[in-house]
């Protein structure tokens, strides 16, 4: 197939769609208006549907109803909105509904701001919704990326039984870049004899529930959960590794952030200075055994965010005292330029040669 | 030998949790044999709320969810959006519905979605251990409203049905009461009305059921139903609020 232009938000959903998506629920915000707004275009002539929530509130317990009737559901939103989410998607991973969520996330906290950011990054990974659960988080740096992450993504939900969540900051949303909607990997996945659609009268009732009263099976559930969540973790990792060879500094980015990076080692190269581009594209699992792969070169880790500091936590862990680890960002829905980082890189080098 | 009672296919064998005296076990009773006459158990899928009803998923002999406090009303959105043809009902009590889950029981009124909500009304939060509910009465006492409800401190008592009754969207609207077997035939009566407006595809329906909470009253069974009867329908009143065509 041919590659089209595209806008972010649009691409997201025109894959979502291909990736079998036929539910939407979802409620207004900026940056990611345009995801219902195709959908809500589109979905009907695909026979899916589309319907406008009331509320976040409502739209995740939407998709916990349309998950539960064995449908590929999706729901969008911006950080604020998200939040508002956390409930339901505690819920739906409690209950182990497949469904995959959009966070087209701006500035925070509070009403913060409606420009790109990268300050959802804990939202994203840690959640903020109860209990001991995971979520799969992919985070595209390009379109394309966007539209093979959004398609596969169905498949990997329906796979664990899990939510996942695409990070995508308002660049990724706002920003036009040509797309190819290729096939994508199928993964062998089992008939949703789980799901809801009546019994006809031939089968025992099923039942969408995250509800254990008795503890010693709520934790036997939990434990279920966690030998997923491990699972996840052996073999849904993803990262890139960009530039490494005979780098003296490893920089940490993911999304537009990496793409901001990627230009900077271009002009530092040309310098003379070499850095390298570790990229997580999972956000959880965090790609840990990538730090494993960074040459014996390596003097420093710098991360750099459009955040005050959040996936730097990660990086530390993952580190576990290897190198010493730098930050520079952004906030607010500002984002790095090339070269404050390479005055960044610059300042680094400097204390450690 | 022949068969002149039993009981309905609607309900599992599982047995009821309810305190003694308590009517939710009759509000089941009356939904199961209602799905069973209509011939739908085996395309009915219900939404337990979070309340005492909370373990309804394992009363009810159809495919069941478990909600979210209050988000019942989405979840069978959701359900219904998926499978029209499916009869889909959720089972909520006051707290869930009249108060953290208004937006959710307006919104799915306001949309005509074609779903049956059974509205348990107790006039308190029974699960929690009797705190004060948006329907509980001016001068009840609960937990929280020690000294009575006052209306200067915490308003009037919530009208469901009145309200929902003024969008355009809710097909059928009836408030019943379970306290004597004859308000138990006509509240039977309503919910196969609301089921049938379902059925028909004529939009949301909704039946307010008038129940007791003797445990959290600090009454007798018997008490409870005459207090039911004495203070609870005189400031909600039973009757018809909408009907399909009227
Ligand atoms: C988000 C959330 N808030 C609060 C609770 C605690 N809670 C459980 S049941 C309940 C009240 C239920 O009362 P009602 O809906 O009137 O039903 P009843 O128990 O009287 O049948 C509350 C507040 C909860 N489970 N979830």
């Amino acid at each position: 197939m041919a590659k089209i232009l595209m806008k972010g938000n649009e691409a997201i959903a025109a894959a979502a769609i291909k990736g079998g998506c036929r539910y939407f629920f979802g409620y207004p915000i900026t940056p990611q208006n345009e995801i219902p707004e195709y959908m809500a275009r589109e979905l009907q002539k695909v026979g899916g549907c589309f319907v406008q929530a009331e509320s976040e509130l409502a739209a995740i317990n939407m998709v916990y109803g349309a998950a539960g009737s064995g449908a590929r559901v999706m729901t969008s939103s911006s950080s604020p909105g998200i939040a508002l989410k956390q409930e339901g998607i505690s819920y739906i991973a409690g209950a182990e509904l497949p469904c995959v969520i959009v966070n087209i996330s701006r500035g925070g906290p509070g009403l913060g701001g409606i420009q790109p950011s990268q300050g959802d990054y804990f939202q994203n990974t840690r959640g903020g919704g109860h209990g001991d659960y995971r979520t799969l988080v992919y985070a595209p740096a390009t379109l394309q990326e966007s539209v093979d992450l959004v398609m596969e993504a169905f498949e990997v939900a329906d796979y664990y039984r899990n939510p996942v969540i695409i990070s995508g900051d308002g660049m990724i949303g706002q920003m036009m870049e040509p797309v190819e909607f290729k096939e994508i990997p199928k993964r062998e996945l089992p008939p949703k004899d789980w799901a809801t659609d009546g019994t006809k009268g031939k089968r025992k009732p099923n039942i969408i529930n995250s509800l254990y009263l008795d503890p010693e099976q709520l934790e036997k559930h939990n434990w279920r959960l966690k030998e997923k969540y491990d699972r996840m973790v052996q073999n849904e990792v993803r990262y890139e590794m960009y530039n490494l060879e005979q780098a003296e500094i490893v920089i940490v980015a993911y999304g537009t952030t990496s793409r901001v990076v990627k230009n900077v080692i271009s002009i530092l190269s040309k310098e003379g200075i070499r850095v390298g581009l570790l990229r997580p594209i999972t956000l959880w699992p965090y790609p840990e055994k990538a730090f494993d792969e960074i040459p014996e070169t390596i003097k420093a880790l710098l991360s750099v965010e459009m955040s005050t500091g959040q996936m730097i936590d990660d990086i530390k862990i993952a580190a576990n005292g290897r190198w010493p680890v730098y930050f520079y960002g952004r906030s607010g829905g500002m984002v790095p330029t090339p070269d404050a980082i390479i005055e960044k890189v610059k300042e680094i080098l400097r204390g450690q040669r | 030998m022949e068969t002149i009672f039993r009981k309905t296919e609607g309900l599992t064998d599982a047995l009821f949790h309810y305190c003694p005296g308590c009517t939710h076990g009759i509000i089941h009773r009356i939904v199961a044999e209602t799905l069973e006459e209509l011939d739908v158990l085996g395309k009915a899928i219900g939404v337990a709320p979070v309340g005492c009803g909370v373990l309804a998923y394992e009363y009810f002999n159809c495919d069941m969810y478990q909600a979210a406090h209050g988000r019942a009303p989405a979840v069978a959105t959701g359900i219904k959006r998926v499978h029209p043809d499916n009869i889909v009902f959720t089972y909520q009590g006051d707290g869930d519905l009249a108060s953290i889950g208004t937006a959710e029981i307006v919104h799915a009124a306001h949309r005509g979605e074609k779903i049956t909500t059974i509205f348990v009304n107790n006039t308190i939060y029974g699960m929690t251990g009797g705190q004060m509910a948006p329907t509980t009465l001016i001068g009840q006492k609960a937990t929280t409203a020690p000294y009575g409800r006052e209306v200067a401190h915490a308003g009037y008592p919530l009208r469901i049905a009145e309200m929902l009754a003024t969008i355009q969207g809710a097909a059928f609207v009836e408030r019943v009461a379970v306290n004597t077997p004859a308000n138990i035939r006509k509240a039977k009566n309503a919910i196969r009305k609301a089921f049938e407006t379902q059925i028909k595809g004529e939009g949301f329906s909704i039946v307010e059921v008038l129940s007791t909470c003797s445990t959290n009253w600090g009454l007798t069974p018997i008490e409870a139903l005459k207090w039911l009867e004495e203070n609870m329908i005189p400031y909600y009143p039973l009757g018809n609020f909408r009907t399909p065509g009227r």
